[in-house]
């Protein structure tokens, strides 16, 4: 997360709240975001913009469109703890197995 | 949109039969301590051995704190676990990622153990929707995420 407090002011906009957890949950062009929200298509899209800004949310030519999606950097915190999570924990299994040999007969 | 899983690779002294043993009924003794999300320090981690088996960890006073629930039971290759843990870390039943343990057989009579953790994307609109309910930011939610499991 680049900055964090941008991030955070992106996210108190309750409408912008609602266009991010769209995207987070599936990715979206513009139009389909319009059509299922109460807000117009350029709304939508100066929120999107501001989105991309705060680093949330990435898009991707698709033809004509732009595809947005969840940035992946901002998950990265969680996938960066959960590598370093697993390695420990299977390290710690490999010790345990190791031990466990010992002790046998 | 997908994350790249997380993906970790570990040779362990034994073959798999008994690598897959020792992985899910004895997980209470090789995992770290601390490293849990119950009340208490975890006196023993169960993995009941069927598909829709639960995941739990259970403390000194009988506590039970719930992690997530076993999706395939294949010995001795193959373990499939959901992880109900959301991007709070608090156990959600309607939320869940996957994590897929591989037992290889390799040379000397080892195993080489293959764990992936996917849909790690998941955690996205997770941590969103929890922040949306707690009117902060998803960033500083997965701040918190992190801070509490470095620090417990």
């Amino acid at each position: 997360m680049a900055n964090l407090s941008t991030a955070l002011a992106a996210l108190s906009d309750p409408t912008r709240r609602v266009i991010f957890e769209r995207v987070a949950a599936r990715p979206s062009a513009v139009g389909e975001l319009a059509r299922d929200l109460p807000v117009s298509r350029p709304a939508v899209s100066q929120h999107l913009r501001v989105l991309k800004d705060a680093g949330l949310v990435a898009d991707t030519a698709d033809g004509t469109r732009r595809i947005y999606r969840l940035d992946p950097r901002g998950i990265g915190a969680v996938r960066d703890w959960l590598d370093r999570f697993w390695a420990g924990a299977l390290a710690d299994f490999a010790d345990y197995v190791e031990t466990q040999q010992e002790n046998q007969p | 949109m997908t994350i790249a899983p997380v993906r970790q690779v570990v040779r362990v002294k034994a073959t798999p039969p008994r690598a897959f043993a020792l992985f899910t009924q004895e997980i209470g003794r090789w995992w770290p301590k601390g490293r849990t999300i119950g009340a208490q320090p975890h006196a023993d981690i169960v993995m009941e051995p069927q598909p829709g088996g639960r995941w739990f960890e259970r403390s000194a006073d009988g506590a039970e704190t719930d992690w997530g629930r076993v999706l395939d039971w294949n010995p001795p290759g193959r373990l499939l676990l959901a992880w109900h843990l959301n991007a709070t870390f608090k156990f959600d039943p309607d939320f869940h990622t996957e994590v897929e343990i591989l037992f290889a057989p390799a040379e000397g009579g080892t195993t080489e153990v293959t764990l992936e953790h996917r849909n790690l994307e998941r955690f996205g609109a997770s941590a969103a929707d929890v922040a949306a309910k707690l009117g902060g930011g998803w960033p500083t939610m997965l701040g918190h995420y992190a801070e509490h499991v470095a620090t417990n």
